[in-house]
């Protein structure tokens, strides 16, 4: 394998057959090639699909109201059923347990905002300080509502980075007082949202201070739970899935709601849509894996066509080197050290450039579903030595089977 | 030199059978130049391939330079090709991608030569067949004559104990064919034991004794009156 002269005698019989040296060194690179891009999407995708769930945390139990659509027990459909502060309270203490974070929400949509002269419609949600974590925003500057700003009724707001940038330009808003529908309200801090700028168009004050400034007494919009998360996913499903069914009864109960009715109490597993999604991406996954390893078993035949019509083509000139003393294994020895050096360049050739077409195109062509287009540098590697090892193979049998020819029966091959 | 004992050799196709050698008896001694001559089928290429170890015999006796040759395994037979025989053939049978510089230190490649001294000695052969000028020419620029001294140049580069030429004018005109044996001529004056199979009679009395072979059998060994090819050119 080290050997110089070996080389030497490889290097003159590849320089001098370009053409040959070049398909076999394409069919390889092009497998490589077409195989990294591949699964460079496939990740792409995968990490698109899983941004644009993880917005919020997956571990998301929503609980909203609605009109009942079913009379029951003597009650006509049609009431709007209402959450109150006791509901929340009494599924926090039953449930401790199990919830990671929790917050009750008191929205109003399209409340007018100001701050100075700049005006505009925003939502604003009267929220509890889990609330962060649940919509994984992120502080950018300040802070967010505290308990002791739920404790005292204090009218602060958390602003999003669009609100801000609306309404303050390039102005520090913090301890700056903004008017929602003409109340003041003191800007503790600002928060970005991995949702976007839909997201970032609102702002957070505290629930209580909400109830009692829109008049809500103590109605709650919604519930918002996280489910603490066990190791094992299936598990954690099941256990966000249980809490999900006997928050659902439990309200249905209370507020005595046919337990068929579809639309008065609706609670949302987001962790059931999650497994449902993974599910997906893991089938986009296996397909790409079966075009991808389909891909290769073509390249794989590829190369092994084109050693045996070099070896066929090579059939005299081993009859001349046997007849000059060549030993049957130093030809084989040469055919394969010449197909695994052509096999190994080219596909680290396919595989670098693969992946500078991933580097380069890959950030140009991020949209909602495919992000960061990227590849297993390990599966990239291990498929060029697969592809190495079946071109040796391929080359193997061809170039034992003409070593063993007589030199009599392949010099007569014209 | 070479020493042979009622050698025979039959060839199968399917339920076929074609005895084509049917006891050959011969001996070559040292520095002899020897023709082997009959009708295609009368088993002449056969033997010469007999005698290169490119082929084996079924039965009888083969004993080259002192050492019997039988029961070759590839390995063996690679190791005495490269070392007591050097190859002529009718279609000169060059490696078309290598120079004729190249194909000329092939076998001194395989004898395990460093490079740098292979390239010297591939040289100093070219010279002697007159090809120096020519040594980075493909033999496709060559001409037939050109091919065949490129070949003979090969076939001395390992410096064999004995020279086997099948058919060497075969592809050639009269007045090269004349040049190449003026080569080997010259080259067998230099001591070197040269086997020639010919059917050209002019080729024949060439070399120093004729070997009549026919339906596998030497019907004639008689020494001839050499001709010298120079004469002709």
């Amino acid at each position: 394998m080290f050997n110089l002269e070996r080389w030497q005698e490889i290097f003159e019989t590849l320089s001098k057959n370009k053409l040959r040296t070049f398909l076999t060194g394409l069919s390889v690179a092009s497998g490589i090639f077409i195989l990294v891009v591949l699964l460079g999407f496939s990740k792409g995708i995968e990490n698109g699909v899983k941004s644009q769930f993880e917005q919020d945390a997956t571990n998301l139990i929503t609980v909203w109201t609605g009109v009942t659509t079913k009379g029951y027990k003597g009650l006509n459909p049609g009431r709007y059923i209402q959450m109150k502060n006791d509901n929340f309270e009494m599924i926090s203490k039953k449930y401790e347990d199990n919830i990671e974070y929790e917050t009750a929400l008191y929205a109003i949509w399209g409340a007018e905002v100001a701050y100075k002269n700049e005006t505009g419609n925003y939502r604003v949600r009267g929220a509890m300080p889990d609330h962060q974590f649940i919509e994984n925003a992120e502080i950018e500057s300040g802070r967010f509502v505290n308990q002791s700003d739920l404790n005292e009724n204090r009218k602060v707001a958390v602003i999003g980075r669009k609100l801000k940038q609306d309404l303050f330009k390039d102005e520090d808003p913090i301890d700056k007082n903004i008017s929602i529908f003409g109340m003041n309200f003191k800007v503790i801090g600002v928060f970005i949202d991995p949702g976007g700028e839909r997201e970032e168009q609102q702002a957070y004050i505290p629930l209580t201070t909400s109830q009692k400034v829109f008049n809500a007494g103590d109605n709650i919009r919604n519930m918002l739970f996280t489910v603490k998360m066990s190791d094992n996913f299936d598990d954690a499903v099941a256990l966000s899935q249980n809490m999900a069914n006997a928050v659902e009864t439990e309200l249905k109960q209370m507020h005595t709601v046919s337990p068929d009715d579809t639309s008065a109490v609706r609670v949302f597993n987001t962790l059931e849509e999650a497994k449902k999604i993974y599910s997906l991406i893991g089938m986009i996954q296996s397909v790409f894996w079966f075009v991808g390893i389909g891909t290769i078993i073509a390249g794989i035949v590829g190369v092994g066509n084109i050693m045996l019509i070099i070896v066929k083509e090579r059939t005299k000139e081993i009859g001349i080197r046997k007849a000059l003393g060549a030993l049957p294994m130093s030809i084989v020895g040469m055919i394969i050290q010449e197909a695994v050096f052509v096999t190994m360049f080219s596909g680290l050739f396919g595989l670098i450039f693969g992946l500078g077409l991933l580097e380069l195109v890959g950030p140009q062509i991020e949209s909602d579903f495919i992000k960061y287009p990227q590849v297993d540098f390990n599966i990239a590697i291990t498929t060029v030595f697969l592809l190495v090892f079946a071109g040796a193979l391929a080359g193997f049998i061809p170039a034992y089977r003409a070593a063993k020819i007589k030199p009599i029966v392949a010099l007569r091959d014209e | 030199m070479i020493q042979i004992k009622d050698l025979h050799k039959s060839y199968h196709m399917g339920s076929n059978s074609l005895h084509v050698l049917k006891g050959i008896n011969f001996d070559v001694k040292q520095g002899e130049l020897v023709s082997i001559m009959g009708s295609s089928g009368s088993g002449k290429s056969t033997l010469l391939n007999i005698l290169g170890m490119l082929d084996e015999a079924d039965e009888g006796q083969y004993i080259l330079d002192n050492v019997p040759i039988k029961n070759l395994n590839e390995k063996i037979a690679a190791k005495y090709r490269n070392q007591f025989l050097g190859f002529i053939f009718q279609s000169f049978n060059l490696i078309n991608y290598k120079s004729a510089l190249d194909n000329v230190s092939m076998p001194l490649y395989y004898k395990g030569v460093k490079r740098k001294e292979r390239t010297e000695k591939a040289m100093h052969y070219l010279e002697k067949v007159g090809l120096a000028d020519w040594s980075h020419h493909l033999p496709s620029e060559l001409s037939g004559g050109q091919k065949q001294r490129v070949a003979i140049a090969r076939a001395l580069a390992s410096d064999p104990k004995v020279l086997l030429a099948d058919e060497p004018t075969g592809a050639l005109d009269t007045k090269t064919s004349y040049e190449v044996m003026e080569l080997i001529q010259g080259i067998n004056d230099d001591g070197k034991t040269i086997l020639v199979v010919t059917h050209e009679p002019d080729i024949a009395q060439m070399t120093k004794r004729i070997v009549n072979l026919k339906d596998g059998l030497i019907i004639d060994d008689s020494p001839v009156q050499q001709v010298r090819a120079s004469l002709h050119v």
